[in-house]
């Protein structure tokens, strides 16, 4: 008899592992190779299996120059991940393949998300639908060297807050030699970094003018207050002389050498600059204009469940990227890739808003834009372009603003749905 | 059962032969040969045949890798012909083509001829001119890149400063960042050409030298009469390879270059990089691909034009 209970006893234990091994589903996470982003990832799978014991989650990472194209031959293969990572500004793209399937309701209302999330979250919303949530956001700063301040005669607890009070102390920082030649530079222009965004989102909107209208489908910068913004940038260089294109190869390889005072930078720069030994650095607001205009751009990787993903699987992919976009996953995002939260909450605490480092990217989030690229790569590289015709083929600022906007027109144009 | 089968087999061969022993010795030859290159030709179908034609189709789609592809006829190619950076790319490809291709192989040629006289020292010098060749190109490019810097870093820049000559802006400029590419390109390649022409040298037999020497012939007539004639197989050889290297130059440009791919401009930009970034950056495999059969159509004419040019005379 005992035997007998013994024996059931063990038949039940066995049948509840067996239930359990069963009821076991196993989600993919697709995500590109960065470091930070790796790690941070890991931890909140472990945080996330050890309150949800029935899944398990396999992440899978590529090279982030193959990445895309990794997911869309995943697509074309009938295989891929449940759950993936993508740019804000591949959504369109996502959305034609048929790669992502709108967020369900139940799981993520749209109440909840438009309040509790940056009013920026909307770039993964096409129609009536929400394609992805971000776990973190970037946004712009400006980066300055506390040293060169001090060197200059310039106040390093009170950096520029104008656009004016920018270029007076870009141009007591710049040094050069015997022969002109730059030594330091005030600022780093550098088009191909982050100058494109800055210069789009905030310079434009800071001359009175707006880079684009209709959805961001036609470019509407190519009027007065677009030219005084670009001959703002360019005087930079041909009559404030506070730097130039291409010294040191890149503005941050420049600032990172200590050559020069202040450039322009996502918080995604945070992890590289933190490893300076040679200087002290800072992190303040993008300057405003006159009338204290403030603007900024932000971006980030949202993650979206695949459109083939369905039944069990699809429950669970709910319930992890619930998780992966929760307050606490958040935090440890910060912690650990350096990368803001994207909920409003998790973001805007005392303590963060209070950190040198992070609180005045958080406060440029307020009231960041993003653009809505349908090609980053080549709408970027029309404003390099344009800055080029100016500082190097001495084309005029008119001119050059017309061709541009000619030029990104005609790659929105091309990329919209025939 | 193996057992029954080998029995069954030797029991079968053993009258008038199996159908391999009652081949003659031509056929079974032919077969082996046959079996032996059938291994590539299936591996250049599948890897480099089939895709090649693939190409072609896709030319004439707007396949972007996600919807499949549809035909839109000659669409792309119209669209390529009208695009003004496409005759600014087409143009740079033909810079480094005309430029690059004779510069390096006279420069080689050169090197060679003298390094062939030179007993001092031979390899050393011999050993430094082949080992750009074996440097990645992409580290090589890199380090070309810093080199052109302006003045606190760039090596070349703080030269010049210090004999008075102005900053030159080298890869920053529209005008100065081509033939700057180029000549790390051509430096790149000349340690093979060096060494292919020195084997050319190397193989015209003495006696011919000897002869003209006794004859009383100058080391010019020597030049132009002996060694530059009988060194035509390897000159075609280093002209075309070296006209296709510069024709699919890519490396050197994207790695000098990558935070404004192709130079300020589009300035040093060639045909290969304008096909990666149509692909692999837009996405537009359809018209990627129409770009890939006009490369293709140039480097089958430029071989073929070269081939003709320096035929062999009878």
């Amino acid at each position: 008899m005992r035997r007998a209970t013994l024996f059931a006893g063990l038949i039940a234990g066995f049948s509840t592992l067996a239930l359990n091994a069963a009821q076991a589903v196993e989600i993919e996470y697709w995500q590109y190779v960065f470091d930070s982003r790796v790690k941070a990832m890991d931890q909140l799978i472990e945080n996330f299996e050890k309150a949800n014991p029935d899944i398990t989650v396999k992440q899978t990472t590529f090279p982030y120059a193959d990445y895309q194209t990794r997911v869309i031959a995943a697509k074309m293969g009938g295989q891929g991940p449940d759950v993936m990572q993508l740019f804000y500004g591949w959504l369109d793209k996502f959305v034609a393949g048929g790669l992502l399937q709108p967020l369900p309701t139940d799981a993520f209302p749209h109440d909840k998300i438009e309040s509790e999330f940056f009013p920026i979250v909307s770039a993964m919303k096409r129609g009536e639908d929400y394609y992805g949530l971000p776990t973190a956001v970037r946004s712009l700063a400006l980066f300055y060297n506390k040293k060169l301040f001090t060197e200059a005669g310039l106040d390093p607890a009170n950096p520029p807050k104008t656009l004016d009070e920018f270029v007076a102390a870009a141009e007591k920082a710049t040094k050069r030699d015997a022969a002109g030649n730059l030594i330091v530079a005030g600022s780093t222009l550098d088009m191909a970094g982050q100058d494109h965004q800055w210069w789009r989102e905030v310079l434009v909107r800071q001359f009175g003018g707006q880079p684009y209208t209709d959805g961001d489908r036609k470019v509407a910068y190519n009027t007065e207050a677009g030219e005084k913004a670009l001959k703002f940038y360019t005087d930079l260089q041909t009559e404030k002389k506070i730097g130039q294109a291409g010294f040191m190869d890149e503005g941050q390889a420049a600032f990172r050498a200590g050559m020069a005072a202040m450039t322009i930078d996502g918080t995604f720069r945070l992890g590289a600059f933190k490893s300076i030994e040679g200087f002290e650095w800072g992190v303040t607001e993008l300057p405003a204009n006159d009338d204290g205009t403030r603007s900024n751009y932000a971006s980030y990787f949202a993650n979206g469940i695949s459109a083939t993903t369905s039944g069990e699987k699809l429950e669970a992919s709910k319930k992890f990227l619930a998780y992966i976009s929760s307050p606490e996953a958040m935090d440890v995002w910060l912690k650990t890739v350096g990368e803001l939260p994207a909920r409003r909450t998790a973001a805007m605490t005392e303590a963060n808003l209070a950190d040198p480092i992070y609180g005045p990217f958080l406060k440029g989030l307020e009231y960041a834009r993003t653009t809505m690229f349908v090609d980053e790569a080549a709408q970027r590289q029309t404003t390099i372009d344009m800055a080029n015709r100016v500082l190097l083929e001495g084309q005029s600022v008119k001119d050059s603003l017309a061709q541009a906007a000619a030029a990104e027109q005609a790659i929105i144009d091309a990329a919209a749905p025939k | 059962m193996s057992v029954t089968a080998d029995q069954q087999g030797a029991a079968v061969s053993r009258p008038g032969g199996t159908f391999w022993e009652r081949r003659s010795m031509r056929t079974k030859r032919l077969v082996w040969v046959w079996s032996f290159l059938a291994l590539p030709i299936l591996f250049y179908s599948v890897i480099r045949f089939y895709p090649t034609i693939e190409a072609f189709w896709l030319s004439l789609t707007n396949w972007d890798l996600l919807k499949p592809p549809q035909f839109i006829g000659l669409a792309n190619y119209e669209k390529l012909f009208a695009d003004p950076q496409f005759w600014k790319v087409f143009k740079n490809t033909f810079a480094y083509l005309l430029v690059g291709t004779p510069i390096s192989l006279l420069l080689s040629f050169v090197i060679a001829y003298h390094l062939d006289r030179v007993r001092f020292m031979h390899g050393l010098i011999r050993g430094l001119y082949f080992l750009p060749y074996l440097t990645t190109a992409a580290a090589m490019a890199w380090v070309w890149r810093w080199f052109y810097q302006p003045a606190p870093i760039g090596v070349i820049n703080n030269a010049l400063g210090t004999i008075g000559i102005p900053q030159q802006p080298f890869i920053r400029s529209v005008d100065q960042a081509l033939p700057s590419i180029m000549l790390t390109a051509i430096w790149a390649g000349l340690g093979f050409q060096i060494i292919i022409f020195m084997a050319g040298l190397r193989s015209i037999p003495n006696t011919f030298y000897e002869a003209a020497r006794i004859d009383g012939l100058g080391e010019w007539a020597i030049l132009r009469k002996i060694t530059l004639p009988l060194l035509k197989p390897t000159t075609v050889f280093l002209v075309v390879f070296s006209s296709i290297g510069f024709l699919r130059i890519f490396d050197q440009v994207y790695n000098m270059t990558t935070n404004d791919p192709g130079g300020p401009l589009g300035s040093t930009k060639p045909l290969v990089l304008m096909i990666y970034q149509t692909a692999f950056s837009s996405y537009a495999m359809g018209y990627a691909a129409a770009q890939t059969v006009v490369l293709f159509t140039i480097l089958l004419f430029v071989s073929l034009l070269q081939l003709w040019i320096l035929r062999e005379k009878k």
